[in-house]
């Protein structure tokens, strides 16, 4: 009688580095390191750059060396390029981390319950930074996104629908098109409904007003996000739709539309998270105000990023700290639109 | 029994069957071309109004208005205005330039890494720290820029000056480096890095396997396998991406009217501290302008559109041949 013994059979990898091949790279990487600092310390080159630079000059040469006696000519220029490529890989990252961490550390000092609670209408830049805040400028940015995606949301729609269930003769034009209109800038689109509105009537700058560019700018967006998910609804559907004898329309409103629904909320939190942070077009478009205005059609408004404009643009002390706190109020709402829509986007794509 | 069969219900009438579509369908079908059309219509209403209400200074000021380097707006009722956006033009392109000239490399070295080096641990968190890139505000990079980027690229650029001094476009008449087109052009590289990034990459990861396998094969290194095989396949998807990001670049107003110290003068010198571009002169001579200039600004609009058109047109034409080619 044989007993069959199961043996477990870990899955071997012969090409990983032993801890024995990785200590010369660890011990070039510490002789780079001692010769930087001793050619800091000798020669006149100074500060953080230059660093920088020689630790890279010598981190590379010295793995390059390496890999040159271990394994000749081709493999020291792999070195290289793989060393330049990880160098432009973190001189790309190191903004953003900067970007994050300034704006943290700045903003958080103006940072309290009342900036959520009161407005500037009797704060100036010069008081204390304890007083006044930017409830005016949260809620005319809710009501201008809210006025964007109801304008831009069924012309998004109906048009991704267009090119994704009917692919008519006019699909390729149309499609142009959209990708022709996410060129257009902002400034544009805000000096356009400047010329086409405020120029040519009576009315003024108002929140209605401030959010036509911005749906000019979100349509885009929308549009080819839509697409790309409806393109993703599998066609046995739309087909199963039809041989129960339903007509198109019924086909997309009750089969298609709401098998692509999570799609299209990351669809329009993308456009929105697009729209969020545009200044340019609301300096032609939106009034302004320091206190809250609840009417949507009448009087200036003001928004976040025009707020972080003001306080910029007013270069005092008081001003820019204040640009800063309402930076990082706006950065923490596209944060998290950008955090939702990868939420909804990722839930999709695991059913 | 045979009763029965004599009393079975007649066999329903056959439905006609026809590839008619019905009421309900061309209703549809009619609303969504219908609204499909909306993005010509905005477009053509830009163009339209933007050249209009710039009709005067294109009329009076003729090809002038994108040869000359004035920008006068007469006080008197006497004198005439001068409108030219020449100088500005030239600071858009420099300024683009320097973007473009900073922003790809490192855009292809990051699409690269991401594609062929980057461990698969982390691959994910990167790419969606790139994502991210895209999704901040322009104002924010403005304010960054002025505040924590400037005193260090001022120093840059000193350096620059120092070693590279005797390269024309790297001399300056006296030494003044802050808010110049090199700053805003390091702002705009960083801006548009994530477009050209994530252009770059999806192209670069269409690469076909079994070219890169067959570059291993034949004993590639890593290196050796993009050279010959990646950068080939994905050169013009480069160019298209890169052209995307000019479009993005031209069109910057808020970031560079931050960092940028916007003079009406024509300035080549990369790293003397003024200079500008039509987006962010615009903002900048609103608030005070009279009737005629601020239509004059309409026309300025108007330009800055058509460039940002042909541009972004001849990027996705450049984009959509390399995919769909599939060398």
């Amino acid at each position: 009688m044989t007993t069959l013994t199961a043996t477990r059979v870990e899955p071997q990898k012969p090409w990983k580095t032993t801890p024995k091949q990785a200590i010369p790279n660890f011990l070039m990487l510490g002789l780079a390191l001692i010769a930087t600092i001793v050619v800091v310390a000798v020669t006149p080159m100074k500060g953080k750059l230059a660093y920088a630079f020689l630790f890279f000059v010598f981190g590379t040469s010295f793995q390059m060396f390496l890999t040159w006696r271990k394994r000749g000519k081709a493999a020291a220029v792999d070195t290289f390029a793989g060393s330049v490529m990880m160098t432009g890989g973190i001189l790309v990252f190191l903004p953003v981390a900067s970007l994050l961490w300034t704006t943290i550390a700045k903003g958080f000092k103006g940072l309290g319950l009342h900036v959520f609670t009161q407005t500037m209408a009797t704060t100036s830049y010069s008081d204390p930074l304890s007083k006044g805040g930017l409830l005016h400028a949260i809620i005319g940015t809710l009501y201008l996104i809210l006025i964007a995606t109801v304008i831009s949301l069924p012309l998004s729609l109906l048009t991704a629908l267009y090119l994704t269930e009917i692919k008519g003769r006019a699909s390729g034009f149309i499609q142009f098109l959209v990708q022709a209109m996410s060129g257009v800038p902002s400034v544009v689109a805000g000096v356009f409904i400047y010329a086409a509105i405020l120029l040519s009537t009576h009315l003024r700058g108002s929140t209605f007003i401030g959010a036509l560019p911005l749906a000019i700018l979100m349509i885009p967006t929308v549009t080819r996000t839509s697409q790309e998910v409806l393109n993703l609804v599998p066609n046995e559907l739309r087909e199963a739709g039809l041989a129960l004898g339903a007509t198109q329309w019924k086909t997309v409103a009750t089969i298609v539309v709401p098998a692509a629904r999570s799609g299209l909320i990351t669809a329009v939190i993308l456009g929105v998270a697009r729209i969020a942070g545009e200044t340019a077009p609301l300096l032609f478009t939106l009034g302004t105000t320091d206190k809250v205005n609840w009417n949507p059609f009448v009087g200036g408004q003001n928004a976040l990023p025009y707020y972080v404009w003001s306080g910029l643009r007013d270069g005092t002390e008081g001003g820019v700290q204040r640009a800063w706190t309402g930076i990082l109020v706006l950065l923490i709402v596209v944060l998290s639109l950008f955090v939702t829509a990868r939420v909804f986007g990722n839930r999709k794509a695991k059913r | 029994m045979s009763s029965t069969l004599v009393n079975r219900p007649a066999t329903p009438e056959p439905r006609e069957i026809t590839t008619k579509p019905r009421p309900s369908d061309i209703f549809f079908r009619g609303v969504l071309t219908t609204m499909s059309l909306s993005s010509l219509l905005i477009l053509t209403l830009i163009g339209l109004f933007l050249s209009f209400r710039g009709y005067q200074a294109f009329k009076t000021q003729g090809f002038h208005f994108l040869t000359a380097y004035d920008w006068n707006a007469s006080t008197d009722a006497g004198q005439k205005d001068v409108f030219g956006l020449g100088a500005m033009i030239i600071g858009t392109l420099v300024i683009s330039t320097v973007a473009l000239l900073i922003g790809v490399p490192l855009s292809v070295l990051t699409a690269l890494f991401l594609t062929f080096y980057a461990p698969e641990k982390i691959k994910k968190s990167l790419i969606t720290i790139v994502d991210l890139m895209a999704s901040f505000p322009s104002i924010l990079y403005g304010l960054w820029g002025f505040i924590v980027l400037m005193p260090m690229a001022e120093y840059w650029a000193k350096l620059i000056h120092k070693y590279l001094g005797w390269i024309p476009v790297f001399s300056v008449p006296q030494p003044a480096f802050t808010r110049s087109p090199f700053i805003a052009g390091l702002v705009l590289a960083i801006m548009i890095i994530p477009i050209v990034t994530s252009v770059s990459r999806e192209i670069f990861g269409q690469t076909p396997l079994d070219r890169i396998q067959a570059a291993y094969a034949l004993g590639a290194t890593r290196w050796a396998m993009i050279k010959a095989v990646v950068l080939p396949f994905g050169a013009s998807g480069v160019v298209g991406g890169a052209m995307l990001g000019l479009g993005r670049a031209l069109g910057e107003t808020v970031a560079v009217y931050s960092v940028l110290n916007i003079v009406f003068k024509a300035n080549w010198h990369v790293l003397y501290g003024f200079g500008g571009n039509i987006a962010s002169m615009i903002v900048q001579k609103w608030g005070e302008a009279s009737l005629s200039e601020s239509k004059a600004l309409l026309a300025a609009g108007f330009v800055l559109f058509v460039m940002t058109l042909l541009v972004n047109l001849l990027a996705n034409f450049i984009v959509r041949r390399t995919i769909k080619s599939g060398r």
